[in-house]
């Protein structure tokens, strides 16, 4: 006798629906899963039986196996438990599933209880072609997102089949609306004094999602500023929150962000993070880190000299192709990882270097160079802008002066995204920190005083070929700011300003 | 690399040593190596603070570049700092200079000096009294600063804090009847307390080169006095270049002196919103009249 019913196996972001196929058989009592199934899975086995059980149904004494398949796809976590108990059921009793899938882990007393990554299995099942979802009753909301879907949360085995049987009718789960959760996230713009380059470094880094390194000393202000970038970052399309907020639910820390927020979130990882923290991994289900949970938003990393070389390194991927792959021993997963680097980090290693107030900087002049170098290499080629950020002695701080809010800055930079998305509507390239080679060249289209200018700067400053698409890439941007149709010398004065020490 | 002891005995030797044991408790120097070829003795020191301001290295530079350029050696102290961008200073004019070292000549300290080590070694001379070997040990640094001061006619100090090794040169100086120049700094911050000071118990101030006419005539060039009171230009680029002579800048630029400035603070003082003041500050900085400085500072370096 042969049963059946679907659940999902989540890869990455993305799943693959499993068919959990239970064959009870004559035979000694057995209960055998197979199947790539992980540690979870099998512990599975004692969970099944005793919720059974103890949800008031019998538990067959014969030879129960149950395959899901793909057989090829690894599988993972507590997810399947309902799916095993539901198809195991069927067996016995008449219960029309249709197309509905089943997701949830099994208490030992018959109860469900909620699993992660809900929302991308409701999305990919979705995209499978299976509507109907019976989910543990605390996941309801998350996958009640996915439109299309009719999502019912079920609190236990004996709900989930009294509904099934049509004996008991629940309502579907009722999304919140996107957009509605939408706390204001963090710092607005004009609650930092003084700091005008500072901010309108973020102005622009919001408007082309320039990456961009903070130096300063430790106090000065920068993770106030970084957090006031994500409240620059437009709102996301409602696909994109679902996306992040599927990368949100892998890591089961939906609580951090509500999913139905339309905000870029903003990810400040401290040097202390693990690998697998910062850019993904873990033992058991692959998990996204840090960078993907930065996803569409900001990434802030502080003191970002005192992050390891191997972290640093591992930034490589993410910031060069927006997306981060977990290699793990049993396959390799990849997660979105598109975020604006915010970067942050002392002059020197006592952070008084250039400070002109109090004691002064007493780093060897080695040390200094060998603590910035720490931040050569793929980073800083793809950190378009360094500015800045001194400590602001009183003057500065409390001399009154009007600071522009968060969201007057904001529609300063809707306006230029809304520009670099109509150009990009033949290349395809969305931001302008992502242009690159000939096709920067081709939309960083100069005016002639500006092109005079690009040459003999160049020559004045030695720029090499790097810092050359650096500038330009931000001088695009700054006439995006300034409504104009091709860079001009100032936007190019400009970001020469922005370009660093180094170049 | 020639590398040679001298002592006393030696047609080479700088007969200026001498005068250390004309004082009480000064050691005298017996035997010196030399790593190079000494240029002409008497010069004029040019000593200040490891960790000098921008203004201070600035100073420094054109000091040593002025001086090299009247073919008067400088002498100085190979420390970071102001020490290393007198030597450069002088270097880049032509000139010709004299490093004095507080360890071994076979030790290479600071190592971020290797470039201009070999320079100095090409065009002036590396000494030390101290066997190739000696590492750098703190007391060896004021010791040696009795032969800077010995080497030379007069001692200008850049940048001194109030506990800087440019004062223990001054002192020894003074003793040995060498002229004490200090180049007036800044009242705020302690960069240049100790050279003030200085100046408050009667060193000459060291405005520019012609103030060491009376000892070294080469230094009463033509055409200095005239310039006296404009801070000079450095003959090797070309004067002040023409700025964008609109109001704002001409505003920005009236702020600005030797001393660096936050950006912050000239945004507030000529209200202008921090984009237009990055273009401003760009066009000046192509142009080489200001230089933009870690920590959001900016300052002139062209009149």
């Amino acid at each position: 006798m042969v049963a059946t019913a679907i659940s999902c196996a989540i890869q990455g972001l993305s799943g693959v629906p499993v068919t959990v196929e239970v064959d009870v058989a004559n035979g000694l009592p057995s209960f055998t899963i197979v199947g790539l199934t992980d540690r979870a899975i099998q512990e599975a086995r004692e969970r099944v039986r005793a919720a059974v059980r103890n949800a008031g149904f019998e538990f067959p004494q014969r030879r129960v196996t149950v395959n899901l398949a793909p057989a090829e796809v690894p599988k993972e976590g507590s997810g399947f438990d309902l799916a095993i108990a539901v198809a195991l059921l069927r067996t016995e009793r008449e219960l029309p599933l249709d197309d509905v899938a089943c997701i949830g882990e099994l208490a030992l007393d018959g109860g469900v209880r909620g699993v992660v990554g809900v929302l991308p299995m409701a999305r990919q099942l979705l995209a499978s072609g299976f509507r109907r979802l019976i989910v543990p009753l605390e996941n309801a909301a998350e996958a009640a997102l996915v439109e299309g879907t009719t999502v019912v949360g079920v609190e236990s085995l004996g709900v989930a089949v009294a509904h099934l049987e049509g004996r008991l009718r629940l309502e579907p789960a009722v999304a919140p609306p996107m957009g509605e959760a939408a706390v204001r996230d963090g710092v607005d713009l004009a609650a930092v004094r003084g700091q005008h380059l500072a901010k309108r470094a973020l102005e622009i880094a919001a408007a082309g999602r320039h990456n961009l390194l903070m130096l300063g000393p430790p106090g000065a202000g920068k993770t106030m500023l970084a957090r006031a970038l994500a409240g620059l970052l437009p709102d996301l399309g409602s696909d994109e929150a679902l996306e992040v907020a599927g990368l949100y639910s892998l890591r089961g820390r939906l609580g951090d962000r509500p999913p139905t927020s339309l905000r870029p979130p903003f990810r400040a990882p401290h040097h202390s993070v693990s690998r697998a923290g910062l850019v993904g991994g873990g033992s058991g289900l692959a998990q996204p880190g840090e960078v993907s949970l930065a996803h569409r938003g900001v990434l802030f990393l502080d003191e970002v000299c005192e992050f390891s070389r191997a972290h640093l390194e591992a930034l490589r991927q993410p910031l060069e192709e927006r997306r981060v792959g977990v290699t793990r021993v049993r396959g390799t997963v990849t997660f979105p990882a598109d975020f604006v680097l915010v970067a942050a980090a002392n002059p020197c290693p006592c952070g008084r270097l250039g400070q002109r107030e109090g004691p002064a900087c007493r780093c060897p002049d080695d040390a200094v160079v060998r603590y910035q170098a720490r931040l050569s290499g793929p980073m800083r080629d793809r950190i378009d802008m360094v500015v800045d950020v001194p400590r602001l002695d009183g003057e500065a701080l409390f001399g009154s002066c009007a600071e522009e809010p968060t969201a007057t800055v904001r529609e300063r930079v809707t306006g230029a995204r809304a520009r670099q998305a109509q150009r990009a509507g033949s290349s395809g390239v969305a931001a302008n920190a992502l242009l690159e080679g000939e096709h920067l060249v081709a939309v960083c289209r100069l005016d002639a005083r500006a092109r005079d200018l690009l040459t003999t700067a160049g020559e004045r400053l030695r720029l090499s070929a790097r810092g050359y698409h650096r500038v330009l890439r931000v001088s695009r941007t700054i006439a995006d700011l300034a409504g104009e149709e091709r860079v001009t010398r100032e936007a190019v004065l400009e970001a020469f300003q922005l370009r660093g020490q180094s170049e | 690399m020639s590398r040679f002891r001298l002592d006393a005995a030696d047609p080479r030797w700088p007969p200026e040593l001498a005068d250390l044991d004309q004082i009480d408790g000064a050691c005298g120097v017996r035997s010196i190596w030399v790593e190079g070829e000494l240029p002409p003795l008497p010069g004029v020191a040019v000593v200040g603070s490891r960790q000098a301001t921008f203004a201070g290295l600035e100073a420094a530079r054109r000091i040593g570049a002025d001086l090299g350029r009247r073919g008067v050696t400088v002498v100085s102290g190979f420390a970071l700092g102001v020490d290393a961008a007198a030597h450069r200073g002088c270097l880049g004019a032509g000139g010709k200079t004299v490093a004095v070292l507080g360890c071994g000549l076979a030790v290479e300290y600071p190592r971020s000096h290797r470039g201009l080590r070999t320079e100095v070694s090409l065009r002036g001379a590396l000494v030390s009294e101290y066997t190739a070997w000696d590492a750098p040990r703190a007391w060896r640094f004021p010791h040696r600063n009795r032969i800077i001061a010995a080497l030379t006619r007069a001692v200008v100090v850049v940048e001194a804090g109030e506990k800087s090794g440019a004062l223990s040169t001054a002192r020894w100086a003074a003793d040995l009847g060498r002229e004490v120049l200090a180049v007036p700094g800044s009242i705020i911050g302690p960069a240049s307390v100790g050279s003030n000071r200085l100046l408050r118990d009667g060193a000459r101030p060291y405005l520019d080169v012609s103030d060491l006419a009376d000892l070294l005539p080469e230094c009463a060039a033509p055409g200095s006095k005239a310039g006296a009171h404009r801070p000079r230009t450095d003959g090797e680029e070309e004067p002040g270049g023409p700025t964008p002579d609109s109001g704002e800048a001409s505003r920005l630029l009236a702020l600005l002196g030797g001393e660096p400035v936050q950006r912050e603070l000239i945004g507030r003082a000529l209200d202008l919103s921090p984009s237009r003041i990055s273009v401003l500050l760009g066009e000046m900085e192509l142009a080489g009249t200001i230089r933009s400085l870690p920590g959001g500072l900016v300052a002139r370096t062209r009149w």
